[in-house]
């Protein structure tokens, strides 16, 4: 016994030992949603992968605070950022001036930034190169000289209107010109085909190598500067200190030009992120990245699609099935709750998801909440509607027949409401569908991957690769349901509709 | 049985029920007459305590009808509407033993009163699996009739039973039914607008007019000796059989 007892106390602390080596730290990186962001992520995964570290890409965070809060609560823990960024937006108003202060500032909150990758996104004026040679442009001051004061500008509505932008520009560098406002994308279209000569853009846009631009020298320094840096929380020098040593191997590694050309094949090439990444990495540190097999991404999508249907409309059903049977027992307490079903149905899904965000962390479960939230008017409304229409005699024939209250609901109302019911439960799944696409904006998985991909690459069929099966799931949910209605819905509630 | 004492009611400023007293006998058959809006619909939704009046009491075999009382008291009474009032999502079998049913009775014991009861009011077996769209209006109205009865009430509230019914089924219907009444000997209550009915049925008449009760006896009393003017009008516009042309007795 007392030998049975030893062996096995031996083999557990055996087993977990060997545990304990197999694990490899998890380090979860997070990137923005851009290709350059998303480059810069899978850069990063590579190089966690290959410190030994197990890494996890949560790619493409719909937005600058979202990417941040997720840092800071711990979901993920390391990013990449732009100095600009941090300085006028994530840490705007805490009178931050140098060096010092920023990194005082983040320390107060647990992160640590890297030193720049080197390239600095910032806003830059372009204008094809041949025209440049022409005109002998080559810096921002020299648009001031008074045979340039013809020049015509065609500027992204946001240049035009940002402090930091037109309107500082023309002070700055004293420019008489009368730019007009044009949506950035066909700002280079317009340069090509010459019915603008010169626009704003950003300095590692794909298009300046595509469209042979020159970028005219900021020499009075007036744009802020963009450095791009890794943002990171100190708790990962203790969970996993090779980490950051092989991510200090990006500091100054990567300049202008060539997170350019990444962007560049990237979105006119049409390839992969991590095999831009991983070419980076070879080339320029001599790294052999081993590009792991991508798991069945159409799969892995439903499986995540109908994770975030089947949950939160589960949990909205359950929720919403009382307030309708409440609104419709209390009349006024119902006036109360369609109002707040009905105006949390009007938020914005951004407001709903960053709102979650500030106690879930990133991944399916903000997304759920949102979607358990669109869900309950559709339910809720159903339900009350289906039980409000059943004939005033056939409810009174139940109260009299001296069923109690309860009895009534569930032997005469529900069965009665049951295909309203039903078909609040079916619009919400339906809705639920297609509105679950927006999860991807906080890493919750899903179809919506590949849309917002599609998008930020204007890549056509990579768009249609999350929106094809979302509409076919749609589909499918709908035609569940109608398979679903003769065994929800009695015989007698279906041959009485269809004689009526 | 039965009895209301000093039951009054208003909707909003109308007032649709005076002052009334009342008593049922027990195993009597008493109909409730009088043209549209007269209170006599209302008298028996006081009864069953679907209305509840501003005062006055129901006393139901001695005990007063309170919000406490109210669910045991209806089991002891069984009440039919127009058209049978059955739920559409239940078989007729099921729509007339659902209350047995709920009450813990088994499906076997259900299934046995209901075949008895579809045999006192001539409903065919068959009927029985099928749901309320499938069935006829007088099927329904049978129907509605065995649900009163299931539970052995001994008052049954009948408020215009056979108003939906085309006058055949309506005319065999009538017949089983008084056969019914008189065979289990029970206390019941009817409206109807009906003169031809109510004499058809009722041991005894109550006349209702603007919310009371203008005259109470037989039939061939209120003919015979029409309490008022409004009595008088009320009979003659009725056009009953053998009193056709002739003047009421004034």
């Amino acid at each position: 016994m007392n030998t049975l007892l030893r062996l096995s106390a031996v083999a557990i602390l055996a087993a977990g030992t060997a545990a304990a080596q197999e694990q490899k730290p998890l380090v979860r990186v997070g990137s923005k949603a851009s290709i350059e962001n998303v480059i810069l992520g899978e850069l990063l995964t590579h190089l966690v992968n290959s410190s030994g570290a197990e890494a996890r890409h949560r790619a493409a965070l719909g937005g600058t605070q979202i990417a941040f809060q997720a840092l800071t609560k711990g979901d993920i823990d390391v990013y990449p950022e732009y100095t600009g960024t941090l300085t006028a937006e994530i840490l705007q108003g805490e009178q931050v001036r140098s060096d010092e202060d920023l990194r005082a500032a983040l320390a107060r909150r647990g992160l640590s930034l890297s030193r720049p990758l080197g390239f600095n996104n910032t806003y830059a004026l372009g204008l094809p190169d041949a025209a440049a040679k022409r005109l002998n442009l080559r810096k921002i001051s020299d648009l001031a000289r008074p045979e340039h004061a013809g020049l015509r500008l065609g500027f992204s509505e946001e240049f035009m209107n940002r402090a930091d932008g037109w309107p500082g520009l023309q002070a700055a560098y004293q420019l008489p010109h009368r730019p007009k406002s044009l949506d950035h994308s066909l700002a280079y279209r317009g340069l090509a085909a010459g019915s603008i000569d010169l626009t704003d853009l950003y300095s590692t846009d794909a298009e300046i190598a595509y469209y042979k631009l020159r970028l005219l020298e900021d020499d009075r320094g007036y744009f802020p500067e963009y450095h791009c840096v890794l943002l990171f929380r100190n708790d990962l020098a203790n969970r996993a200190p090779q980490v950051l040593a092989a991510l200090a191997r990006l500091e100054g590694a990567i300049d202008n030009a060539a997170m350019s050309e990444m962007n560049t094949r990237v979105k006119t090439d049409h390839i992969r992120e991590r095999q831009v990444a991983a070419d980076f990495l070879a080339s320029k540190l001599g790294m052999k990245v081993e590009l792991r097999r991508e798991p069945n991404r159409l799969w892995a999508a439903t499986q995540g699609h109908l994770l975030l249907v089947g949950v939160s409309l589960a949990a909205a059903v359950l929720i919403a099935l009382p307030l309708g049977i409440w609104s419709y027992k209390w009349p006024r307490l119902g006036h109360g709750i369609m109002a707040l079903v009905g105006i949390v149905q009007t938020l914005p899904s951004m407001a709903v998801l960053a709102c979650m965000l500030t106690f879930l962390p990133i991944g399916p479960a903000p997304a759920i909440v949102a979607l358990f939230f669109y869900s309950l008017l559709p339910i809720v409304r159903s339900t009350l509607t289906g039980l409000k229409e059943i004939p005033n005699h056939l409810k009174e024939s139940a109260i009299v027949l001296g069923l109690s209250p309860r009895a009534r609901l569930w032997l005469v109302e529900l069965p009665m409401a049951s295909r309203s019911i039903l078909s609040g439960i079916k619009t919400a799944a339906v809705i639920n569908v297609g509105t679950a696409t927006i999860g991807s904006l906080v890493g919750a998985g899903g179809y919506g991957d590949a849309i917002l991909a599609g998008i930020r690459l204007v890549d056509i069929p990579l768009i249609l690769q999350g929106a094809v099966p979302a509409a076919v799931l749609a589909l499918l949910v709908q035609g569940g349901f109608d398979l679903l209605e003769p065994l929800v819905v009695p015989k007698g509630l279906r041959l009485a509709a269809g004689k009526s | 049985m039965l009895e209301l004492i000093d039951v009054a009611i208003k909707f909003g400023r109308l007032q649709v029920l005076q002052p009334t007293s009342v008593r049922f006998e027990r195993g009597k058959t008493t109909v409730l007459i009088g043209p549209s809006g007269c209170g006599k619909s209302t008298l028996l939704r006081i009864m069953i305590g679907l209305v509840e009046p501003d005062q006055g009491q129901v006393l139901i075999d001695g005990q007063p009808l309170t919000p406490a009382s109210v669910l045991s008291l209806r089991r002891k009474i069984g009440y039919v509407i127009q058209d049978g009032g059955l739920f559409p999502h239940l078989s007729a079998l099921d729509n007339v033993g659902l209350l047995a049913r709920h009450l813990g009775w088994t499906r076997l014991e259900v299934r046995s009163r209901v075949e008895k009861l579809a045999e006192l009011t001539r409903l065919p077996q068959e009927a029985l699996a099928k749901y309320p769209a499938q069935l006829s209006g007088g099927q329904r109205q049978r129907l509605g009739i065995m649900r009163a009865l299931m539970l052995d009430p001994d008052v049954i509230l009948l408020d215009e039973p056979m108003g939906a019914l085309d006058p055949l089924v309506r005319y065999d219907l009538q017949e089983d039914l008084r056969k019914i009444f008189q065979t289990l000997g029970k206390t019941v209550v009817m409206v109807t607008h009906d003169m031809g009915e109510a004499g058809f049925f009722g041991d005894r008449v109550l006349l209702l007019g603007s919310g009371c009760i203008v005259q109470d006896g037989t039939l061939d009393e209120l003919i015979a000796a029409p309490a008022d003017d409004f009595v008088r009008r009320f009979i003659s516009a009725q056009r009953l059989p053998g009193l056709n042309g002739k003047e009421v007795a004034p």
